[in-house]
């Protein structure tokens, strides 16, 4: 394998994907769900960005829209997905196709679902490889070499299979395999490894890691486990009720968090928790509905430092240090921002 | 494999058994006797008696039971009461041109209505769809034999473009012939399938394994196609095996309303003339069909589906 | 099966006062729905009000000249005794209905009586009882029928009885499968174990959470048992002339084809709009109770 031949068209640290101020609701009976708002993340060529935030935030919603997955209720009101310098929305529906399995991959959460039970992992595997040239015998032995890459043992054998005789590692494994035999420049990862044990995700990330730095590919990283977040990736986006609170690099995040729902998640952390207690920290209240226009702060109402101006005023991103932001008021005024 | 056989083919024992046993049952607990029926206003007492012996109804029931299920094991249902000729033979005459007829009907059904179903449920609540729906639940609804006798109005009476009478001879004659009772039997069988396939495609399509294959860009006729029918088809499989009941009476009507050859026509024809052992055969044999039919589903879907082979 | 609580659930709110417009609203809404509705009363009407709208009497023959086109006097024409079809068709729609009715109610009960033996006896008898009706649903229905009709003779009854019987097992097998659950969850476990009677236990829980979905069922059967009338009546083995039914009036028509296509007209039609009425009915009716109770469970 040669890595440079994978990052080819896009310099190292460039943003590969670019979302600007994205705009997306969900059609719902009891009206419209406004999932994300103005969302603004980065992607550089050849870095793993994570996304964060509990269950509902968004965050999943952003790596289908990115892939042009959505439900079919989903609309993107406005803001733009620059990936490679052009408009995934504004591309006609075949050539954004064109784009997948090409230059863009995913991973999803399940692995137990994610394969097709009928069609032999052979047939998947080769079928994906078809915005490439080159013989049947070709693709497939490609697909034995990158599911031997991948820890799959015997898969010369093992490839006529289907997903129901894999275990839910080894199919994930083989999703993994299946999202880079395409030597995509972005994959865009969902939650890959919360469906599995502690000790095979281990494994998992090792192997992603691995991975990326071997083909040199980008990772949108999708997640609400802190810990693998500060492991795998390069650059973190919280995420809190469908908009971005805070990004920055992994060490601005973990080190010096500017959001107060950064820092009470951090806090929530069992794996940072360095006191014994008999009760693990939460967050009290819970993600306020969608539904509508909601003014102001989004999470004035759990925010232990909410002041008037949080319910007028919808904060904007503010710049705190070379890449990193966050949306909120009180970082205009430093001394209550960093009271640790 | 060959537990999932023999357990198959415990069942068809079963139910053979047990309906052999009821309709014995239901001879016995009719008042009258059915050979005095059978020969109407000429019995006299020895041609009573000739007859009773010559369906067993001399012996006591169970003894009729037994000694019919004996017969049963080596091939031979009985002679029939008018021809004398061995009911086995008769039934096996027949039986081609009913099997003729239940292929083709729903070969054209599965080759019209699952790309139906499919199409439907791709652009569901578009217009075809809603039309197809409303055909469906019509088509299903009208009786077999209203829709045979209003094909035979139209397309024999009046256009005259389809013969009305017979099986016809020779290959392409017999095709001819099969046309149009084919497509009454089948027409019903295009809607509801389109809607089983459309359900079962639907809940499909938003699958995992499908958004799987569209993050690879395929395209939607592929995932369609290779990834999304071969499972939709499944539960059309197992509705077809099951309907081989439905196929079956549809195909006593129109056998009788296009004058055809077949099991139908001969059961109806023996009610007629009270002709008990070839009632009987026929009952049998369509039993068994519906065992067989079933088990082919099975087979058919086990084919399909890796998990269900290995599960066999 | 176990998806058929939902309905006895809603079942529970109709008797609110209001639930009626609802439902009736919801009716409303599906155009299919108050198609199949209006057939339905359209036929129900014109068979209890038969003998007010027949303007002849439907058996007198050469009340008019032999396979008479319609014209103003007879309405669908004459058939080849010289009756009046019209007349026949109207009183006919009488016969489809009173088999429906009959036959219907008397599988519906002896089910219900079958299924509640079956959910609540050793498993011997359950078992036994599941291959009969397996066995009877594994026949082809118009096959049983003319296995019936040579043993007992072509009539009305002999039509009933194979209805009634045929469609047995799928109402037994309703209600066992919902008794089995019922039987096994916890609040019957603990009404048995302050001392229930077995009638109070049927008769309070049981029978209220089967009714629901049985008659939805029944209602989606009518089509089905208006076929079967109609087609025995065809084969000349269902209702004995000079009765007026369509299936006679079909097959009436049908050995006269060739010289007229009035009579297969009149006697198909009413078939068609009946089964049409009650399936479009039917599939409003499961859909606004429950979507997913369907035939073929």
């Amino acid at each position: 394998m040669k890595p440079a031949h994978f990052a080819q068209h896009w310099p190292p640290g460039e943003p590969l994907l670019e979302i600007r101020g994205l705009d997306l609701d969900f059609g719902t009976p009891r009206g419209r769900v406004r999932a994300l708002r103005k969302v603004d993340i980065d992607v550089p060529a050849g870095q793993v960005v994570g996304i964060v935030g509990e269950s509902g935030s968004g965050k999943s919603t952003l790596a289908y829209a990115t892939m042009g997955l959505l439900a079919e209720n989903a609309e993107v009101v406005g803001g733009a997905i620059f990936f490679e310098g052009r408009d995934l929305l504004a591309m006609a529906p075949g050539e954004r196709r064109r784009l997948l399995g090409s230059r863009m991959a995913m991973i999803f959460q399940d692995p137990m679902t994610a394969l097709n039970p009928v069609r032999s992992i052979e047939k998947q595997m080769v079928d994906i490889q078809h915005h490439e040239g080159g013989s049947r015998r070709a693709k497939r032995q490609r697909a034995i070499d990158m599911l031997e890459r991948v820890g799959i043992p015997d898969a010369g054998s093992r490839i006529g299979g289907y997903a129901h005789q894999f275990s839910g590692g080894m199919r994930q494994r083989i999703c993994i395999a299946m999202a880079l035999l395409v030597k995509p420049a972005l994959l865009v990862a969902d939650e890959p490894t919360t469906a599995l044990d502690a000790t095979l995700e281990v494994q998992i990330l090792h192997l992603l890691k691995e991975l990326q730095s071997e083909i040199g590919c980008s990772i949108l990283f999708v997640s609400h486990h802190l810990g693998v977040v500060a492991e795998l990736c390069d650059r973190v986006a919280v995420m809190y009720a469908g908009e971005v609170v805070e990004q920055g690099t992994v060490r601005d995040i973990f080190n010096r968090p500017g959001h107060p729902y950064t820092r009470a998640l951090l806090e929530c952390d069992p794996g940072r928790i360095a006191t014994s207690t008999r009760l693990l920290p939460t967050i009290p209240g819970e993600v306020p509905s969608l539904l509508g226009l909601p003014g102001g702060c989004i999470f004035r109402q759990r925010c232990l430092h909410a002041v008037a101006r949080c319910a007028d005023e919808t904060p904007g991103a503010r710049v705190i240090g070379t890449s990193h932001s966050a949306r909120c008021h009180l970082l205009d005024d430093k001394e209550q921002v960093m009271p640790a | 494999m060959w537990l999932y056989l023999a357990k198959r083919t415990g069942l068809a024992v079963a139910i053979v058994v047990v309906a052999v046993t009821l309709l014995f049952l239901m001879i016995q607990a009719v008042p009258g006797d059915p050979a005095a029926v059978l020969l109407g206003p000429r019995a006299t007492p020895e041609l009573k008696a000739q007859l009773h012996e010559q369906m067993g109804l001399d012996k006591p029931l169970p003894v009729q039971i037994l000694s019919f299920f004996a017969g049963l094991l080596h091939g031979n249902l009985g002679t029939d009461v008018f021809t004398q000729r061995p009911v086995t033979a008769i039934v096996f005459e027949q039986l081609p041109y009913t099997i003729e007829l239940i292929l083709a009907s729903i070969a054209w059904a599965v080759v019209v209505g699952v790309p139906l179903g499919c199409y439907s449920a791709t652009r569901r609540n578009s217009l075809i769809d809603k039309a197809v729906g409303v055909f469906a639940v019509g088509t299903i609804a009208i009786p077999s034999f209203v829709m045979a006798i209003y094909a035979l109005l139209i397309f024999s009476v009046g256009l005259r473009w389809l013969p009305a009478i017979g099986a016809g001879a020779g290959f392409r004659d017999g095709i001819v012939h099969l046309i149009l009772p084919a497509f009454v039997v089948g027409i019903g069988w295009v809607g509801y399938i389109s809607r089983i396939v459309r359900a079962s495609m639907l809940e499909l399509l938003s699958e995992s394994h499908i958004r799987m294959a569209r993050s690879f860009g395929l395209s939607q006729r592929r995932i369609v196609a290779l990834y999304a029918l071969p499972l939709a088809i499944l539960p059309t499989v197992t509705i077809i095996g099951v309907g081989m009941a439905h196929l079956l009476s549809a195909a006593v009507f129109v056998e009788v309303v296009f004058a055809r050859p077949g099991i139908g026509a001969l059961i109806v024809k023996a009610v007629d003339s009270r002709n008990y052992p070839i009632v009987m055969g026929t009952v049998l044999v369509t039993t068994v069909l519906f065992v067989v039919s079933t088990t082919l589903a099975d087979l058919v879907n086990a084919a399909l589906d890796p998990r269900i082979r290995e599960n066999l | 099966m176990a998806d058929i609580q939902a309905i006895s659930h809603r079942e529970a709110t109709r008797r609110d006062p209001g639930a009626v417009t609802m439902f009736l609203r919801q009716l409303l809404k599906t155009p299919l729905g108050v198609l199949g509705a209006v057939l339905v009363v359209l036929v129900a009407a014109s068979a209890v009000f038969a003998t007010w709208i027949a303007p002849y009497d439907a058996v007198k023959i050469m009340v008019g000249p032999r396979l008479a086109p319609p014209s103003l006097h007879y309405l669908l024409g004459t058939d080849q005794l010289g009756r009046d079809v019209f007349s026949r068709v109207i009183m006919g729609g009488r016969i489809a209905l009173l088999v429906a009715f009959v036959s219907l109610g008397a599988s519906l009960s002896v089910g219900l009586v079958l299924g509640l033996i079956a959910a609540f006896s050793p498993r011997w008898l359950d078992n036994l009882l599941l291959l009969v009706f397996d066995t009877i649903r594994s026949f082809p229905v118009i096959i049983f029928a003319l296995a019936v009709v040579t043993l007992l003779g072509p009539s009305l009854a002999s039509v009933i009885f194979v209805v009634a019987v045929t469609s047995v097992p799928i109402y037994a097998r309703v209600v066992r499968t919902q008794a089995h659950a019922l039987r096994e969850s916890e609040f019957i476990i603990a009404e048995r174990a302050m001392g229930a009677g077995f009638v109070r236990i049927l008769a309070v829980h049981v029978l209220p959470n089967v009714i629901g979905p049985l008659l939805i069922l029944v209602s989606m059967d009518v089509p089905l048992v208006i076929t079967l009338e109609a087609g025995m009546s065809f084969l000349g083995m269902g209702v004995r002339p000079p009765t007026p039914d369509w299936g006679t009036i079909l097959s009436d028509g049908y050995g006269y084809i060739h010289k007229t296509v009035w009579l297969v007209v009149a006697g198909g039609i009413p078939i068609v709009i009946t089964t049409l009425g009650f399936t479009f009915l039917g599939e409003a009716l499961r859909d606004i109770f429950d979507p997913r109770l369907r035939k073929d469970l």
